[in-house]
């Protein structure tokens, strides 16, 4: 059997996962401006994500991952994706990307192991909260709900302007709860008022 | 690279001469069921491979039904006791239960009418007919019994309890007995785990549920080969094993059933097996396992002994060099084969791929691994948590394994567990 077809991974994977960029070291000492977390050791990943800014833009940056391979490589894909980027442009970095720039990754794969981009994005709220900065139309930091995921109150109101009501039609949506399943009734809690709130401004646009 | 591969318990490389054995066989092309010569040739080979299984777990060949594997073995058992309505009258042995009529789908145990009632078991025995609507089994069971048992469950109305294990992974014994009562019909454990390698007392299990009268069964999948066995000693009357976890070809495996004990055919259309089992008898397959197994009868002493030193080897090694690792399982009954460790702040995906990497094989108690959302069923029933069941590695050993490859094993898995615990979000 040829040992280098067909490994379970793209070659940028294996490459990101035998050689990762930018992970914090021990013994380094990063004083970061701003750093997020995002999963659970319950759900097999979690990933911490630091940045350091300079003139708007992502200056530096380093991670920690526990997890699998394509978690290790989609923190590390995005840690040279980030440099460089304004705060916005960074802040806007999806899952898609990420796995553009992997070569893909099996289906499984996607929504457990790419959180790099929303432990990225909470890095950046941390910068923007301790420097009394506002980043675009979003004043207040997303809550996380699902752990798994990642998915935030503001994931489930996108899918509840999108049309979702049910829990089925959540989970398409935002894939929440796909992972141990615990937050089922935070998120439809969550849900409900998010539609609850865009009534009210529907309401509201017909008074 | 040199490759070395310790992941025997998934499936075991074929021995040189069970492959030259199967080559030889595979050419008596002739149906075992025919009556002329091509047919007689093929049945021979069927004939000493019956005989050779008989003898692994001292059992009469004629109570060995070949199957085309463990799961196989697995969901006939569990059907015989799920059927709509009860067990039927099977072929040869003439069991009959009661429970035609009953608004739950259950099996008559020791049923007084219907022809040839079968010898009974047990205490609860001889009281007429009385429906028996519940299994018990392990909560460690591999999922051909785990999840088709929750599909009967579900589907013919049985009542499913779930045994727990202790933080060793051993069966407890008071706990079992609570769950089996006069409704229950079946109890099946497995003989060992293929997880953590831990051996189940079996004896103890089948004198409890036989003396409410319940049948036992026993997966054996993963101890057969590796430990002695004797069927009936054990006080079993279903034991499933398969072909491919001891250097035979996948495909084939075999279901013993005690005299007397329950039977309805899983696989119906045909007169095979007594009966038992329809489809065209996969000869070379049989053969080459039969093969197999007479070569497990004579080299398992030698074989559990030297194993045992080299896995005994293997956890002092990385015990030594890596701090923070968990054994899981139960030295004290254990295969000889295998050995599964935790380790801390590590995921198990990773470890099995960097080692992958080095051509090194292994498996992991990780979800992430199995593409499942849990990990480990087995290991967060022995009350692991989630770090500590995603970071488990289970290394397997088997009988192509070497001392050399030991030694390697034990130098190239520091580093990969040093490179994961630095990049790690979690501190040991």
């Amino acid at each position: 059997m040829a040992e280098s077809s067909a490994w379970v991974y793209s070659d940028t994977v294996k490459e990101h996962f035998l050689h990762p960029r930018n992970i914090l070291r021990d013994d380094e000492d990063f004083a970061a401006d701003g750093s997020g977390t995002v999963g659970s050791v319950q759900c097999g990943d979690e990933m911490l994500v630091l940045i350091k800014v300079a003139d708007g833009r992502i200056a530096d940056c380093r991670w920690r991952t526990y997890g699998c391979a394509s978690a290790i490589a989609s923190t590390s894909a995005l840690s040279e994706m980030a440099k460089g980027m304004t705060l916005g442009e960074a802040a806007r970095i999806t899952p898609k990307q990420i796995m553009a720039y992997l070569g893909g990754l099996p289906e499984a794969k996607v929504h457990c192991s790419v959180l790099g981009d929303k432990a990225l994005r909470a890095a950046i709220d941390d910068y923007a909260a301790r420097n009394g900065v506002t980043l675009g139309k979003e004043k207040r930091p997303p809550v996380i709900i699902c752990d798994c995921t990642a998915a935030s109150d503001q994931d489930i109101m996108q899918a509840a302007r999108d049309g979702a009501v049910t829990w089925g039609e959540l989970q398409q949506k935002t894939k929440i709860g796909t992972g141990c399943g615990k937050c089922k009734e935070r998120a439809m809690e969550a849900l409900d008022e998010a539609i609850f709130e865009i009534h009210h401004e529907t309401m509201k646009i017909h008074e | 690279m040199q490759r070395i591969y310790l992941d025997n318990n998934a499936t075991t490389p074929l021995d040189p001469e069970v492959l030259a054995y199967f080559r030889e066989a595979l050419a008596a092309y002739g149906n075992p069921s025919s009556m002329h010569g091509f047919g007689r040739e093929a049945a021979e080979y069927v004939h000493e491979a019956r005989a050779a299984a008989g003898r692994l777990i001292n059992a009469d060949p004629d109570d060995i039904i070949f199957t085309s594997g463990g799961t196989e073995s697995n969901n006939t058992v569990l059907s015989i006791f799920a059927n709509e309505g009860g067990a039927d009258v099977s072929g040869g042995d003439g069991y009959a239960g009661g429970g035609r009529s009953g608004q739950f789908s259950g099996v008559g145990v020791g049923g007084s009418g219907g022809k040839g009632a079968i010898p009974f078991i047990g205490a609860g025995g001889g009281s007429g007919g009385k429906l028996r609507n519940e299994i018990v089994i392990s909560a460690i069971e591999h999922p051909a019994i785990l999840e088709t048992a929750q599909y009967l469950a579900h589907r013919a109305g049985i009542k499913l309890h779930l045994a727990p294990v202790d933080a060793e992974g051993r069966v407890r014994p008071d706990a079992l007995e609570n769950l089996i009562s006069e409704n229950t019909a079946l109890v099946s454990v497995m003989l060992a785990n293929n997880e953590t390698g831990v051996i189940q007392d079996l004896t103890a299990i089948a004198r409890i549920a036989h003396a409410k009268g319940a049948f036992v069964h026993s997966d054996a999948v993963q101890a057969l080969g590796k430990i002695p066995i004797d069927a009936a000693a054990l006080g079993l009357d279903y034991l499933s094993a398969s072909g491919h976890k001891i250097y035979a070809p996948k495909g084939v495996g075999f279901l013993w059933r005690r005299k007397g004990a329950p039977f309805t055919p899983y696989a119906r259309g045909g007169h095979q097996e007594q009966g038992q089992r329809a489809g065209t008898i996969n000869a070379p397959a049989i053969a080459a396992f039969g093969k197999a197994c007479a070569l497990a009868m004579a080299k398992l002493p030698e074989d559990s002994a030297r194993l045992a030193g080299l896995r005994d080897r293997l956890r002092a090694g990385i015990e030594e060099r890596i701090p923070n690792t968990r054994y899981n399982g139960c030295a004290a009954a254990a295969l000889p084969n295998t050995l599964n460790l935790s380790f801390r702040a590590a995921e198990g995906e990773s470890i099995l791929l960097y080692l992958d990497l080095e051509g090194i094989a292994v498996s992991t108690g990780s979800a992430c691994a199995s593409g499942s959302l849990e990990p480990s069923h087995v290991l967060t029933a022995c009350g692991l948590g989630a770090e500590l069941a995603h970071g488990s590695i289970r290394f397997s050993l088997g009988r192509m394994t070497t001392a050399e490859e030991i030694e390697i094993v034990i130098e190239k898995l520091p580093p990969v567990i040093a490179r994961l615990r630095a990049m790690s979000t979690l501190r040991t």
